[in-house]
């Protein structure tokens, strides 16, 4: 059974006044229990959109979101129960904190969820080291950390409601490469540690393309193609069209099969690329 | 859900009234307010109501944007045509029962209350409704700039208005972006006592304060970084220039009051 189903899903902002945008039509997608889903898109193509459906912040204008098999928004229940089962990490997440401490902060969601303190307790401490936050900050106030460790708290606040479903809104924006790496891998670990659900949403191909076993598209407001990293890739002119490019690694390795060089076409980093090379030659290192 | 407030909202649009100089419009709306209050008969009313429907129907704005607007006023409305209706106890009496008493004075005045309330809030917000929050604030400014003989820091009253209304939406926007990341760590904005919802906003509020200030900080070092310096000596990209038909139109608005009061002398 798939975890998560839209059907026929569209979202029309303002409707009604002269503001009028719709912004998804028509998304149809299925993703299963423990997929890691890439989901990618110019900026304005509704991706934002999309994952906020998924835990019922937006109600559909028409079309349904279904959880395990029954519509989120059929029940205030359900809704409030898709928030805590569908975990969703805002675009720059850091915004939001609050607490005079981080560790009031991580705590904010399981508090939410009426859990006792001895579980809150442990979820905390759990959630701090999957991102990689020390026991040190606990007690500091948020708004003193550095960028990439408030980001840290935020999403270790969402981890700690352990949601089955874990949906990161461009976690990676704004970061440094080494930010960008290290949070990157920390969601990698999470899903190996916890066989969660992941949708990781980007504009940027070289962070997804790497950690997600499927992409997902978007383009103008409904899904332009949906497959694996190499299907998709394999459509690199469309892809430009819509005005994304595939990662520098993976274009070389194209052209050079084209030369009839027989390099994997799944190469999506340099290093990856260089190891298939140096296996092609009979793995001599030089 | 926040962005639903419509105080103060603009319509974008290219109707001869949005393209009035907002100087014009401004002293309009006064003259119109002023006509109001001298009106004192049915014909009177009459004549502002069809001035005002006029310049809506110019203006292409829509008339359920005028009763969104008018929505939050409706208490005022209502309490004001109740304590007229029952209060005034002169002229004939039209109905009376225990210790109500309705007048054909009192239902008149009622209805010239109402009238008056609703045309007055109207004219104002379609003032808001055709212009530019800028162009507004430019209007003032240039309608005050007298004052600036007696030191009066008219430009600085003016530039904190058009940031306000600038960041309005912004904040606006900010505060919902904020509210949906709360939510969906579980935060309930709507249910519970009135004592926990006001303790439910602080996950709101000292978000949306912090952000504020990191915004005033850097709009600040933005301004002075483009030699920002106050308003001495500085010129306008778009100069407001007062065309033939904004003075054909205070014109028409003065027309208004003249005729009101001459309408006062015609008894129905
Ligand atoms: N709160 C909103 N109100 C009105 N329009 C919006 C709002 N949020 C997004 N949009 C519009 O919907 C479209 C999709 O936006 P979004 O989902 O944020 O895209 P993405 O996350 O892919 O950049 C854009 O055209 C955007 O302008
Ligand atoms: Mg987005």
């Amino acid at each position: 059974m798939p975890t998560i189903k839209t059907q026929a899903l569209t979202h029309i902002y303002s409707s009604g006044t002269p503001f009028k945008s719709v912004a998804i039509s028509n998304v149809n997608v299925e993703i299963a229990q423990g997929e890691f889903v890439g989901l990618i898109g110019h900026t304005g193509s509704g991706k934002s959109t999309f994952v906020q459906h998924l835990n019922g912040l937006l109600e559909p204008s028409s079309g349904s979101v279904l959880l395990d098999g029954v519509d989120i928004n059929s029940s205030k229940r359900l809704k409030a129960q898709a928030r805590f089962s569908v975990g969703l990490v805002f675009q720059y997440p850091e915004y939001q904190l609050f607490e005079e401490t981080v560790y009031k902060d991580i705590a904010f969601g399981p508090k939410n969820m009426k859990l006792g303190k001895q579980e809150i307790d442990e979820r905390v401490r759990e959630a701090a080291g999957f991102v990689g936050l020390p026991e040190s900050v606990f007690e500091r106030s948020p708004l003193e950390l550095s960028g990439g460790q408030k980001r840290r708290v935020a999403i270790a606040g969402v981890i700690a409601m352990r949601p089955s479903v874990l949906v990161l809104d461009e976690p990676t924006a704004g970061l440094d490469p080494d930010g960008c790496r290290s949070i990157l891998k920390n969601i990698t670990d999470y899903r190996d540690a916890t066989g969660a659900t992941i949708i990781l949403v980007s504009h940027s191909m070289e962070d997804v393309a790497r950690i997600a076993d499927r992409l997902i598209v978007f383009h103008g407001g409904s899904v332009a193609m949906d497959g694996t990293p190499g299907e998709v890739f394999s459509r690199t002119e469309e892809l430009g069209r819509i005005g994304l490019g595939i990662p520098l690694a993976t274009e070389l390795a194209l052209r050079l099969r084209e030369l009839g060089t027989q390099v994997p076409a799944s190469c999506y980093t340099v290093s990856q690329l260089y190891d298939a090379i140096i296996s092609l030659r009979g793995g001599a290192s030089c | 859900m926040l962005k639903d407030i419509t105080l103060g909202q603009y319509f974008p649009g290219n109707s001869l009234i949005h393209r009035l100089d907002p100087r014009s419009k401004i002293l309009a709306v006064l003259i119109y307010i002023v006509a109001l209050f001298l009106a004192k008969n049915a014909l009177s009313y009459a004549l502002l109501a069809a001035a005002l429907l006029v310049c809506v129907a110019i203006s292409r704005v829509k008339p359920a944007a005028l009763f969104k607007g008018l929505k939050p006023l409706l208490f005022i409305v209502v309490f004001t045509a109740l304590l007229n209706l029952f209060y005034i106890r002169t002229g004939e009496v039209l109905f009376s029962w225990w210790k109500l008493v309705i007048t054909v004075d009192g239902v008149q005045t009622a209805i010239f209350m109402v009238l008056r309330i609703v045309l007055l809030v109207s004219s104002t917000f379609m003032l808001t409704y055709t212009t530019a929050p800028m162009a507004l604030t430019d209007g003032l400014e240039s309608l005050l700039s007298p004052l600036k003989a007696f030191h009066a820091p008219v430009h600085e009253f003016a530039m904190m208005m058009s940031i306000a209304m600038r960041f309005i939406p912004t904040l606006v926007e900010e505060a919902d972006k904020i509210m949906n990341a709360q939510k969906a760590r579980g935060a309930d904005f709507e249910n519970g006592r009135l004592t926990e919802r006001a303790k439910a906003l602080l996950p709101l509020l000292i978000p949306l304060f912090v952000s504020a200030f990191r915004r005033a900080d850097e709009l600040a070092v933005a301004m002075e970084s483009r030699c920002y310096h106050g308003g001495e000596g500085r010129t306008r990209l778009k100069q407001l220039k007062m065309a033939a038909c904004d003075w054909l139109f205070l014109l028409l608005s003065s027309a208004l009051v003249v005729g009101v009061i001459l309408l006062k002398r015609v008894t129905l």
